[in-house]
């Protein structure tokens, strides 16, 4: 009898399998294909969802982690800083009020240059214990050093949790990322994503090395020592001229993804929908996409030239580059699926960023801040028809650029 | 502008920590009764709440509220009219918590100014202790031991009063002694305290320090590094691995020195330091086990020697040590260097056997704790006998 012989080494890449995953199972998946080494996990809607896949994946033996269920989000968040620490790929997310009892871990995660990829369910804060989208969440770690990426669908949830690992692991980096995805819509919907090879991962995501910073008897380091003021600065710098460095690195993540996997996003940094001959456009966030998207086509057919951009990075801001595109339009509408109660112009966060963004421009067009989509209500077409009609008025100047609610029983 | 005056009061938490506060508060106070306002505060980035660590309060008072926000403008002043001192081994310099390298007491005395410490020492002991400042200064003794009595829990032995009389008389600008007694008749609703105030104002007398006096050392410092310089991540170097030690005499080597904290020095957190008497030790390693910050460097013979960067004075060596006399401390003021016990010993043993029979001899001062329970009780008669007959 004949020993079967071994197969001939493989010299293509195994091709893209597709498979049917709501954008949850995505971002577990994502945590596959990186090969995570340590996973905590504390249940609350929509994030759950994540921690479920994650768990079906090391029961099947398809994953090789630390699954750590943890007592509490607080916890959650700390036990992944710590492995991080020590030199392990970490995943870990939350939703609503679960992220924001995380929160001191939360906070000092950007200092300590933890390269944490954690994926947040957009959830609307309590209360009312609502478990529907709000941005609120994610965005309230905006200012604390955290790299916010918002995505519309699960192969951009799969892709950009890959992105998410380089990025936030690259040395010149080392900040943590949080992919916001959109609960229900996005979290909880199945749709057809292409499963890229192990191969192709390996070749885009180096190992995470923690170099000089790695925590080991070999290394000898006190991390987060007590300090005062006369070193607090320093240290605020060094984290801020990191998320200087962000963009570059965001930017070359995303080349070298398109060489690899075959997949392009253009622009990694907000997404232009129809905005080349567009007289007005939209700006938003997450899911909202698709019912906008749908309502320029048929606007279009009425002869009403909009356009959307669709913000990705929220942390870094494309701040230059965003607002050179919207200089190009008569009036710009921001849909905020969030809240920012006492802003100026009583404005969501978005809108509020937009226009500091535009301030500097050479063109400044009306910025209208609408307030839509809350707690998980849907942004329907009507809605955004609704949106282009004031968008259009403030174009023609007949109306004051302010805020308004949308959707909303009056 | 108006005339603006400063004045620091240098302690050690947490027990004079009330006591600073009560002395920088009546300070603005008896300036205020002479319409001058005037800002108390503590420097926040001290730690008074932790045994023995120096920290400081300030007083600031102007002639009128514009040169007080001039003051004010810089949180910490860069110069004080009087530095008061509240214990007398803070002569030796101040290094507060998390606060780097080592500041002389008289660093922020005005040219001119007065520095008043509350001592049993005369000014020839005080004055060496302190290093040498271009300018001369006045220093004015205060006869008395570091104070506990803010401590709420402790009596009263009027080393407030008894400094702010004399404040009165060294820099009468600031305030009257009439202005400070209306203060402490109001805050304190104490005759005796204005007649100890009185008192302290009557017999104030300050001596002239001159630039060739003091400590000719240059104090520890160090570079802060800039922001790219610094290792990211909020991580800072472990302490390496240790090394072994040198016999002076022998050149033979051996032991174990650990090593230290390259900018951290605790050379002023103490206010009494350990005296090792090597012919006694039995080698029972029992002060090397206990020390909570590693101080004593294991010798190429086996002997224990506390070492003056690192010891904070706690004292558990003494409380450990099963010999006699074996492990003595002693108040900071009896010395005037950081080197080597054991070194001197290898050098000469019978003279480092005179050394510390003279160092013992006299039962230490109270220092930032008490070395029996109830000692403070009885020391308060003595205060007081002192702030009444001087």
């Amino acid at each position: 009898m004949t020993e079967a012989l071994a197969p001939p080494p493989q010299t293509q890449p195994a091709a893209d399998k597709t498979s049917l995953i709501t954008g949850s199972e995505a971002i577990a998946v994502a945590c596959k294909l990186a090969d995570v080494d340590v996973i905590t996990a504390y249940p609350i809607r929509p994030y759950d969802t994540v921690m479920q896949y994650v768990a079906k994946l090391v029961a099947n033996g398809e994953l090789d982690c630390e699954y750590i269920v943890a007592e509490s989000e607080h916890s959650q968040f700390e036990i992944v800083k710590h492995a991080s620490a020590v030199g392990a790929r970490v995943f870990c997310g939350s939703s609503g009020v679960g992220w924001m009892y995380a929160f001191e871990a939360l906070t000092v995660t950007p200092a300590l240059r933890i390269p944490m990829v954690a994926m947040v369910g957009n959830r609307a804060l309590d209360d009312p214990g609502a478990f529907g989208v709000e941005h609120n969440d994610a965005l309230a770690v905006r200012d604390l050093g955290w790299q916010l990426v918002w995505v519309d669908n699960a192969q951009e949830a799969l892709d950009t949790a890959l992105i998410a690992y380089r990025v936030a692991e690259d040395r010149r980096i080392f900040l943590p990322c949080a992919i916001s995805c959109d609960g229900a819509f996005l979290t909880h919907s199945q749709a057809l994503v292409k499963v890229p090879s192990q191969e192709k991962v390996k070749a885009f995501l180096p190992r995470y090395d923690r170099g000089d910073l790695l925590l080991h008897p070999d290394n000898p380091i006190t991390v987060a020592p007590q300090a005062n003021e006369d070193w607090l600065m320093e240290i605020r710098r060094q984290t801020a001229a990191a998320m200087e460095r962000s963009s570059s690195v965001i930017r070359e993540a995303y080349a070298d993804f398109e060489r690899i996997f075959g997949r392009s996003y253009g622009n990694p940094f907000f997404e232009e929908y129809q905005t080349d001959d567009a007289d007005v456009v939209l700006v938003g966030m997450g899911t909202l996409s698709t019912p906008v998207k749908v309502a320029i086509r048929q606007m279009r057919q009425e002869g009403k030239k909009v356009g959307f951009v669709r913000v990705r990075w929220f942390r870094p801001f494309a701040a230059q580059e965003l607002a050179a595109t919207l200089g190009r339009f008569k009036a710009v509408g921001v849909i905020d699926r969030d809240f920012s109660l006492g802003a100026p112009y009583h404005s969501g966060v978005l809108a509020t960023e937009v226009r500091a963004a535009m301030y500097p421009a050479a063109s400044r067009p009306p910025i209208l801040g609408f307030i839509c989509g809350l707690g998980g209500r849907e942004v329907t077409v009507p809605d955004v028809k609704k949106m282009t009609d004031s968008v259009y008025l403030a174009a023609e100047g007949k109306t004051q650029p302010g805020t308004k609610w949308i959707g909303l029983r009056e | 502008m108006g005339r603006l005056f400063a004045v620091e009061i240098v302690y050690r938490g947490i027990f004079q920590k009330q006591l600073a506060t009560k002395i920088s508060r009546a300070i603005v106070l008896a300036a205020h009764e002479e319409g001058k306002p005037g800002i108390s505060f503590g420097r926040y980035g001290d730690s008074p709440e932790r045994n023995g660590i120096p920290a400081k309060n300030f007083a600031i008072v102007a002639t009128d509220d514009l040169t007080l926000e001039e003051g004010m403008a810089k949180y910490e002043p860069k110069e004080v009219d009087i530095s008061i001192v509240v214990d007398d081994t803070l002569f030796k310099g101040v290094e507060s918590w998390a606060w780097y390298g080592l500041q002389p007491i008289n660093r922020l005395t005005k040219p001119g100014g007065t520095l008043i410490v509350t001592s049993h020492h005369d000014a020839e002991t005080l004055i060496p202790m302190a290093h040498r400042k271009e300018t001369p200064y006045q220093l004015a003794i205060v006869k008395g031991k570091p104070s506990f009595s803010g401590l709420w829990v402790y009596k009263d032995d009027h080393t407030d009063v008894r400094i702010l009389g004399t404040m009165a008389k060294v820099l009468p600008e600031l305030f009257s002694l009439a202005s400070v007694q209306q203060v402490i008749r109001t805050e304190w609703n104490d005759e005796l305290k204005a007649t100890s105030a009185k008192r302290a104002y009557e017999r104030a007398t300050s001596v002239t320090v001159q630039p060739t006096e003091g400590n000719p050392e240059k104090p520890f410092e160090f570079q802060m590094p800039k922001w790219t310089e610094m290792r990211e991540g909020i991580a800072i170097p472990g302490i390496p691995r240790g090394h072994e030690m040198k016999d002076p005499t022998t050149g033979k080597t051996g032991g174990y020195q650990p090593e230290r904290n390259p900018t951290f020095k605790k050379f002023t957190t103490r206010t009494m330091r350990p005296v090792v008497d090597f012919d006694t030790c039995i080698k029972c390693t029992l002060c090397w086990l206990h020390c909570p910050d590693s101080v004593f460097d294991v010798t190429p013979d086996g002997l224990y020697d506390a070492n003056m960067e690192a010891c904070c004075g706690c004292g558990v060596c003494e409380a450990v040590c099963p010999v006699a006399k074996c492990v003595t401390m002693v108040n900071e003021t009896q010395f005037a260097n950081n080197d080597s016990q054991w070194e001197a010993w290898r050098e000469n043993k019978e003279g480092y056997k005179s050394w510390v029979k003279e160092k013992i001899a006299d039962p230490p001062e109270r220092s930032h704790g008490f070395r029996f329970r109830g000692q403070y009780q009885e020391e308060v008669p003595e205060m007081l006998k002192i702030a009444k007959e001087g």
